[in-house]
């Protein structure tokens, strides 16, 4: 008679995967809140502390790759295992992806040195703090496997995006009023930018969430056009 | 889901019956014509009882019946005015032990044929070298054609007994768990023969190795026991569906090893 019984090799490498997944978004998390600190407050060494701290994160990607290609050949996971395990590779590649732009934020803190910011910073805190947030419930998702939590969080990309635009047209007009902002201006556009790349790859980490609940592949964003 | 390809057989409804136990509850299922179709499922669910009763073999057990349809090429084969002697020329079967006859190579091969066809020796050679060929083995056993089959390794056998079902042409061939006595080399072989046979037969094929079922099969049937004990199929798609994103809950657990 058939019976229901657990596989516990196969739970321990996806329980493995999973609490490295969460590790690996909260270092994200982590990168993206001091890169925009650091900017805020000017800090150039916790800037320099930021991009040194990239070599861990890329480290991670690594180590669950390599996690998820021994269990796939050592377990043969099959249906929700195996999506579970596929969209971890996706998703350790795109955060390591994020954390290149929470060090992109680092990097023109660094370029800007001593050179004062042309306007207080207001938009580029709430854009980081709400990326953040998204890619915390990504996770949250990802661990349940919870597509319609999953599906919730792309729509706060639109969130994103529109004070993404906020702040491009709030510093075209520093610059249409005074050149010489043109500099400081562009260096937080840069930043803001890099802040909605970020956005959208947890959208990226939606849709592989949405995969691993469900099976459905696709895209839940337009690529959009700014 | 996405059918490509004709329906070779088509089954309605069917129920096998041994005595007044019901082995097999209404399995309505299609076999899609030069496709391999694999049976899945845990132990005692039904899945050798409905691959033999879809050439009669059933009918060789005293007590067992069938009710409900079976069709192949839209004709039912399941009546009691059709012969299951003719069936069977038409829908082969390799079995899960390699069983060749205590003869030589050669007749194992030619047993078959020489019952159903009256051949000129020319003719019966040039049979027994293509079906040696189309089973991959003919390299293999060329020039020991006259040497006891049973002297063969367990893949070689089992090549040999594929040789023999395809001897005598059939339309279909029915394999239970044919590899289940082999190493993994000569599962392999088995599995790529089967993928060169496809362009000719339809394959069904029952196997308790799921990755054979999602390495060789392009349809996956999945069946399980109700608590009636009779088998029901509860789930059919194409075979990278099953093991990617199945349907139903239980087919799920299955692929997945937690349950079975």
């Amino acid at each position: 008679m058939a019976t229901t019984h657990t596989r516990t090799l196969l739970d321990q490498d996806l329980r493995t995967v999973r609490d490295d997944i969460l590790r690996m978004g909260s270092l994200v998390e982590e990168q993206t809140e001091r890169a925009v600190r650091a900017l805020k407050e000017r800090d150039v060494s916790l800037a320099h502390h930021i991009v040194e701290s990239d070599e861990r994160v890329n480290d991670l990607r690594y180590k669950i790759e390599d996690e998820c290609l021994r269990t796939m050949a050592t377990q043969q996971p099959a249906a929700r295992d195996l999506r579970t395990i596929v969209a971890a590779m996706h998703m350790a590649v795109e955060m390591e992806r994020m954390a290149d732009h929470a060090t992109g934020i680092a990097s023109i803190c660094i370029r800007m040195g001593d050179e004062p910011l042309i306007k207080p910073l207001v938009d580029i805190p709430r854009m980081q703090v709400a990326v953040n947030a998204m890619l915390h419930e990504a996770l949250d998702a990802y661990i349940k496997l919870d597509a319609d939590l999953a599906r919730q969080v792309t729509e706060k990309d639109d969130e994103v995006d529109a004070l993404y635009q906020q702040i491009l047209r709030e510093l075209l007009t520093y610059m249409m009023q005074d050149a010489k902002t043109i500099s400081g201006a562009t260096y937080l556009l840069w930043v803001a930018h890099n802040l909605e790349r970020i956005g959208d790859r947890v959208t990226n980490l939606c849709e592989r969430v949405i995969f691993a609940a469900t099976g459905e592949l696709g895209d839940y964003k337009p690529i959009k056009s700014i | 889901m996405e059918t490509n390809g004709k329906t070779k057989m088509m089954l309605d409804k069917l129920s096998v019956y041994y005595g007044s136990f019901r082995a097999i509850f209404e399995v309505t299922m299609p076999v899609y014509d030069k496709k391999i179709t694999s049976i899945i499922g845990p132990s005692g669910c039904g899945k050798s009882t409905l691959l033999r009763s879809l050439n009669r073999m059933n009918d060789l057990v005293p007590t067992a019946h069938a009710e409900g349809a079976i069709s192949l090429e839209g004709q039912n084969i399941n009546g009691p005015e059709v012969d299951p002697v003719a069936v069977r020329r038409r829908i082969g079967m390799v079995f899960q032990r390699p069983n060749p006859f205590p003869k030589s190579i050669y007749d194992n091969v030619a047993y078959g044929v020489r019952l159903s066809k009256k051949l000129s020796k020319a003719e019966l050679d040039d049979v027994v070298e293509k079906s040696l060929r189309s089973a991959a083995i003919w390299d293999e056993v060329k020039d020991k054609l006259k040497q006891s089959g049973t002297a063969l390794s367990g893949g070689q056998q089992q090549r040999l007994c594929i040789a023999r079902a395809i001897a005598v042409e059939p339309e279909v061939i029915l394999m239970d768990e044919p590899c289940s006595a082999l190493d993994p080399v000569a599962t392999i072989k088995i599995e790529e023969l089967m993928q060169e046979l496809k362009s000719q037969y339809t394959i069904v094929i029952v196997t308790h190795n799921m990755q054979q079922a999602s390495r060789a099969s392009d349809y996956t049937a999945m069946m399980m026991m109700r608590p009636d004990r009779a088998g029901e199929m509860i789930e059919f798609d194409e075979t990278q569906k099953i093991f990617t994103k199945p349907k139903d809950k239980r087919t799920e657990d299955y692929v997945s090893g937690r349950f079975g």
